[in-house]
């Protein structure tokens, strides 16, 4: 089976329960485990959450999400059009924040990467991020 | 995201109900703030069983009350965490900092 979905909104928090509400329903057709669902919707949320607060900074912007299931994998990708990452290695480490001022525990990837089997950042400054994560649902694992 | 604050002497119990995320962390940011301005207040127990999910936006939250408990020689604790919102605290290393202080 592969299924695909396609998904814009403006880059505003309230949409972050949107967007994981939205993938979890998309993953619940791969059958996964109660973990592993909500693993997603963890991972989800750092993701859209990172593009609206670092991507755009806060300002409008456009955040697009993509799902695509195809046999047991489960690709999401988060993307925006923001202000792009210098440092991606140093942007992944855990607890760096780019913004320490503002009390962020700087965990984000390092949740997406806990709690997905892969995750991929491209990006370039002044032109935006997309982060790719996937997920295998291992139905007798 | 709901927030219940109790005093029990100088321990504010703050019992969560709901998604912790970057949207609803504002808020409750405020609400522990406003709490945290009485200064005999030296331990926050964070009660997460009616958390049904939690990003590392609410690990900013935790872990900023955190440091300025710790700044006044108190002290916290973060209790009852469903698996999923547990996961999140493991990884970043909340739990290593709960009790930090407590002298017990």
């Amino acid at each position: 089976m592969k299924n695909y979905l396609y998904a814009s909104f403006p880059s505003l928090t309230c949409n972050e329960s949107l967007a994981r509400g939205v993938c979890a329903q998309f993953a619940i057709m791969l059958d996964p485990t109660v973990e592993e669902l909500s693993d997603v919707r963890t991972a989800v949320s750092e993701a859209v959450t990172n593009a609206i607060i670092h991507g755009y900074g806060n300002a409008d912007g456009q955040v697009v999400m993509e799902l695509e299931a195809e046999d047991d994998m489960l690709t999401v990708t988060v993307r925006d059009t923001g202000r792009g990452i210098e440092d991606i290695e140093l942007a992944r480490r855990p607890f760096y924040t780019s913004k320490p001022g503002e009390e962020r525990s700087g965990m984000g990837f390092a949740v997406m990467e806990a709690f997905m089997d892969s995750v991929e950042v491209e990006s370039a400054p002044g032109r935006g991020t997309t982060v790719i994560m996937r997920k295998r649902f291992l139905r007798d694992g | 995201m709901k927030l219940k604050l109790s005093l029990k002497g100088n321990e504010l119990n703050a019992a969560l109900a709901g998604e912790l995320d970057e949207h609803s962390a504002a808020d409750v940011r405020r609400k522990l703030d406003d709490a945290l301005r009485d200064p005999d207040i030296t331990r926050v127990v964070f009660d997460m069983r009616s958390v049904t999910f939690m990003d590392s936006s609410g690990i900013g939250v935790i872990l900023g009350r955190c440091r300025r408990l710790i700044e006044r020689g108190g002290s916290m604790n973060v209790i009852n965490a469903q698996r999923s919102v547990e996961k999140v605290l493991r990884i970043s290393g909340v739990y290593k900092l709960c009790n930090e202080r407590s002298g017990r």
